[in-house]
């Protein structure tokens, strides 16, 4: 089965190229990319039709690479009721994600790799995308002693993390940098001082005290980020932040990329969107964690993301049942059902002129792969079919109710957003 | 006038004007309450229901008499023997006690908010009788009564708050009411308990207690949690008192016409000394009679709104 993508506007930030061409695909590999000259608008050769099965036609819409989220919560095995390998990749490929790596927060935790090769075999039977696990740093994440992050490695797990569970003691996580060196693999950390957040719900200000709700400081992820990074330092590691959502976490990231330490960064797209106002009237879709920050936080991170101090948009997909969130706001689970929305809330930084299309295309293909050592992101003969096909000026509502995602818990709820895949093929596979 | 909102959520979603309604109808309701006969059939047929998901003694009490006062049915669900313990959420034990006819939902809880999600879900009036750390507006409704009553006026009064303000529904309920009259609200306590952020809601924060009381015409101390000592607030007791306790030397430095309020329950020694508690400055009693006259106002008003 031969795919023509025809006229397209191609964008791929591993080699550069922007402008408009073709790309034909065999079965699940990109066997052609042929660009348009850009003076003379012409070809060298056209591909033509009688060379694919079907064609698509391209012409007026973006070409990326399929989309890697590198911090996606999947919920399988034990949450079912939450989200499946299933319905969390259906929701992905119609966000425009063709790869996915699932956070280890399972029920067992991901932590060893029966668990590891559980995830990934019902991903190759069920999944719509390509999935990559995520394994614990610590047993049981529990903070106390390594995971066998070498065999869990070894049977695919790309990065490890205590998502959800920061790694409190100091020297356990100075081991863990030092000991996924052997394996050349990045341990993402989840910044958060848990006796500074203890309680906390919100972003601490102000608002917290009027709501009468525990607010948890934004110095609660920045002495974390801080110890982190003089951790990496120490230890060489290859240390990437989740989740930033402060101005002062931007800064320490970049003053220590400039001191040449090993750390990179990601963010997400409601730590550019919206801030901790969502919350009022105890909206318990804006409970996430780290909490919605101010607009000073948003500005800075819009900065860090520019300046490339940020290297990577995530979308941390949370989903929750319906239930859990239709609790006192306290009570229910915090996180933000993302992979739906999260392409589109980006596309506004360019619209905003935060970032230019390569730019934003970089924190969503060339730079996840490049952190997690996988050989994705790109559109290049030889590379898998991973492809995503986006009308940047289609507008369109978001509507819960029709996720893919098994969880609609979303504070955009009715926003209206420009831009949107229109279409996913995740190694030859198509999905309109 | 009426009320605008069926609820009664906190003092923040109410006007000035909608707090004065509340306060002159409450007035008339204490004449009632000095008749020989104080029960009046203004809300006869309706039903009350008291949801108390935390221990409380003096403001479930005062709202029972006041449903009782109006000729009210009532009923009382403590969190002990309902179905909550089994698991059942908020919403569902509410949908359920609006099975049973509920006109009236009078909710306490340990989670701020738990009053706006129930209002959002059932068609019954919800009153906020105190939510975790936000607000007890009637509370509120019933110092602003105090104060009134002994003082003539709330606007240009000199208030200070002593104590916990962080973790105090009063607290919060009585600055937002207070400064809306236009008072002048301080605020007293060690900074791991009054926060500076405050100062945005119109009011001034003191950590030295004499310089905060000088002047006042009003004292309103708050309820140390004995919880918080131990959690790095403060370190004992007796240190607090030393600090921020109220005793005769320091009420001197307030006005001459001074009165001191107290939510209740007090801790004698700890907040308060015994011999300000017991003496004619102290209105503490006083309090909880209004708070009779407050409730049963608050929902005559209500009962208005959904007609």
């Amino acid at each position: 089965m031969r795919i023509l993508i025809k006229d397209g506007h191609i964008i791929d930030a591993s080699t550069g190229i922007d402008g408009i061409g073709d790309i034909l695909i065999e079965n699940w590999k990109i066997i052609e990319v042929r660009m348009q000259d850009k003076k003379s608008k012409k070809r060298a050769s056209d591909i033509t039709h009688s060379e694919s099965d079907k064609t698509i036609d391209a012409k007026g819409l973006y070409v990326f690479p399929g989309f890697i989220d590198m911090h996606t919560h999947l919920r399988e095995p034990g949450f079912e009721y939450k989200e499946t390998i299933r319905t969390g990749t259906l929701a992905a490929v119609k966000g425009g994600f063709t790869t996915v790596c699932a956070m280890p927060n399972t029920n067992p935790v991901n932590d060893n790799s029966s668990v590891t090769d559980f995830i990934i075999r019902k991903a190759i039977q069920e999944g719509a995308c390509t999935v990559y696990p995520i394994g614990t740093i610590t047993k049981g994440q529990r903070g106390e002693e390594l995971a066998e992050m070498g065999i869990m490695f070894n049977e695919g797990c790309v990065a490890f993390s205590d998502d959800g569970r920061p790694v409190m003691n100091s020297l356990i996580m100075r081991r863990a940098l030092e000991y996924a060196r052997s394996f050349n693999v990045p341990v993402i950390s989840h910044c958060e001082d848990m006796s500074l957040s203890e309680g906390g719900v919100m972003n601490e200000g102000l608002l917290s005290i009027t709501l009468g709700l525990r607010g948890i400081p934004t110095e609660a992820e920045e002495v974390m980020v801080a110890r982190d990074i003089a951790l990496a330092k120490l230890t060489g590691g290859r240390l990437h932040i989740a989740h930033v959502s402060t101005e002062c976490s931007v800064r320490l990231i970049r003053e220590a990329k400039g001191m040449g330490i090993n750390v990179t960064a990601e963010t997400c797209p409601h730590y550019f969107s919206i801030t901790e106002d969502a919350v009022k009237g105890y909206n318990t879709n804006a409970k996430v964690n780290p909490p919605l920050r101010k607009q000073k936080d948003i500005d800075a991170i819009k900065q860090g993301l520019r300046d490339g101090t940020i290297d990577v948009i995530a979308t941390d997909h949370a989903p929750h049942h319906r239930d859990e969130k239709l609790r006192e706001f306290d009570q229910s689970p915090s996180g933000i059902s993302g992979l739906e929305t999260a392409f589109s809330l980006s596309l506004g930084l360019v619209h905003e002129g935060v970032l230019d299309m390569n730019q934003l295309a970089e924190k969503i293909t060339v730079n996840p792969a490049r952190i997690l050592g996988i050989d994705k992101g790109m559109l290049r003969a030889g590379a898998d079919a991973d492809i995503v096909i986006v009308d940047t000026k289609r507008d369109f509502r978001v509507e819960p109710e029709r996720f893919a995602s098994k969880g609609k818990n979303t504070p955009f709820d009715g926003w209206v957003l420009r831009g949107m895949p229109v279409m996913t093929i995740c190694k030859g596979r198509l999905y309109e | 006038m009426k009320l605008s909102s069926k609820d009664l959520l906190g003092i923040k979603e109410l006007t000035k004007d909608e707090i004065t309604l509340i306060l002159d109808t409450a007035s008339g309701f204490k004449d009632v309450l000095r008749r020989d006969i104080k029960k009046v059939p203004a809300l006869r047929g309706k039903t009350a229901v008291n949801l108390f998901f935390e221990p409380s003694t003096r403001t479930r009490t005062s709202f029972e008499l006041a449903e009782k006062r109006l000729s009210l049915d009532v009923l009382n669900l403590s969190v002990t023997t309902s179905s909550v313990v089994k698991g059942e959420s908020l919403i569902d034990t509410a949908l359920n006690v609006q099975a049973l006819g509920a006109d009236f939902m009078i909710i306490r809880h340990s989670s701020s908010g738990a009053p706006h999600l129930l209002s959002r879900n059932v068609h019954a009036s919800v009153i906020n009788a105190g939510d975790g750390v936000n607000e007890h507006p009637t509370q509120a409704l019933l110092d602003a009564f105090t104060i009134k009553e002994k003082l003539g006026r709330i606007e240009g009064i000199r208030i200070a708050i002593v104590g916990d303000i962080l973790h105090s529904r009063v607290a919060k309920s009585n600055i937002y009411l207070l400064t809306k009259f236009g008072a002048e609200v301080r605020l007293i306590g060690p900074p791991t308990l009054v926060p500076q952020e405050l100062e945005s809601l119109g009011v001034k924060v003191f950590n030295d207690m004499d310089s905060g009381l000088r002047n006042a015409n009003v004292v309103m101390m708050l309820r140390i949690q004995m919880e918080r000592q131990g959690k790095g607030f403060f370190p004992s007791t007796l240190e607090y008192f030393k600090y921020w306790g109220l005793t005769t030397d320091r009420l001197s430095l307030s006005g001459n016409d001074v009165i001191v309020m107290h939510p209740g329950p007090m801790n004698r020694g700890v907040e308060i000394a015994s011999e300000i508690a017991d003496s004619p400055r102290s209105v503490i009693l006083e309090q909880v009679t209004n708070g009779l006259a407050v409730r049963m106002a608050v929902m005559y008003l209500l009962a208005g709104v959904r007609g």
